[in-house]
């Protein structure tokens, strides 16, 4: 069962992460990556980990991606599609770069030596919270300051520059 | 039964590796950032597989707070790139990355 539920999910993920990267209209892309997200939260799932399931996607698929939707809208890619050439042998270069890159890591993912598995009980959300809010109580308030001065940042440089003589 | 960690493992190395075929064969910013996303979510599903595999409870917290960080560092960088495409657009017209070669050597 957990077997079956995992090649399902699987399957959806790396289908749509082709999408992804083969769609030639980045509004599909940015929705077949959201399909991948969806498939990855399941696997968290089957892996024991609900709160990070949840996470990604209240985080990913509902606030990232969302912003890149109105990022895409808001620049109206749509007029500009394939303006430049190519690379010459760059489909060539880079196919062979992700292959040789996929055997290293998959190589290596596997040889890596593992533990025995203990008893298989998902961490609840009361161990996670308290070990957030104890021991990593200092990296998560780096956390909240570091998206503060992401928001500040993304305000800054989003802004119209207000120059009197503007260029628009 | 469950399922091996290794196809977990597996899985995992061929989003990647879908994000980086993505990341050095396309030329529009935006699909390229997505791909960065793509490979940032393999990395993350990495480090869950392995901390199901860890006996010990605290060591299977700390991955699990790994990912929960590397959420929240993925969206301020979602926000500041998304701000750079932004910034860049409203100077150039555009954002495909063939032409965007002012610092090139």
């Amino acid at each position: 069962m957990e077997i079956a539920v995992f090649i399902l999910f699987a399957l959806v993920a790396v289908i749509s992460a082709i999408a992804v990267i083969t769609h030639p209209n980045p509004v599909y892309s940015t929705l077949s990556l959201i399909v991948t997200l969806f498939a990855t939260a399941v696997l968290f799932v089957l892996l024991g980990a609900p709160f990070l399931a949840a996470l990604q996607i209240l985080l990913y698929a509902g606030a990232i991606l969302v912003l890149f939707l109105f990022v895409i809208m808001l620049l109206n890619l749509r007029r500009q599609r394939s303006t430049s050439p190519r690379g010459r042998g760059q489909v060539t270069v880079a196919a062979l770069g992700a292959v040789l890159f996929f055997g290293t890591l998959a190589a290596s993912l596997l040889a890596t030596g593992r533990p025995e598995p203990g008893a298989l009980a998902p961490v609840s959300l009361h161990q996670l919270s308290r070990a957030l809010f104890s021991h990593y109580l200092l990296p998560f308030q780096i956390i909240g300051l570091l998206l503060l001065v992401a928001v500040i940042a993304a305000t800054v440089l989003a802004r119209r520059a207000p120059a009197p003589e503007e260029e628009r | 039964m469950t399922v091996p960690v290794a196809w977990y493992l597996v899985l995992a190395a061929l989003l990647f590796a879908i994000g980086a075929f993505g990341a050095l064969f396309r030329r529009n910013g935006i699909t390229v950032f997505l791909s960065i996303e793509l490979m940032l979510n393999a990395a993350n599903l990495t480090l869950v597989a392995y901390s199901r595999e860890i006996a010990e409870l605290s060591a299977r917290i700390t991955g699990q707070m790994v990912v929960f960080f590397a959420l929240a560092v993925a969206a301020a960088e979602a926000a500041v790139g998304l701000a750079l495409f932004i910034a860049i657009f409203r100077q150039r017209e555009t954002i495909d990355l063939n032409r965007l070669n002012l610092m090139r050597w």
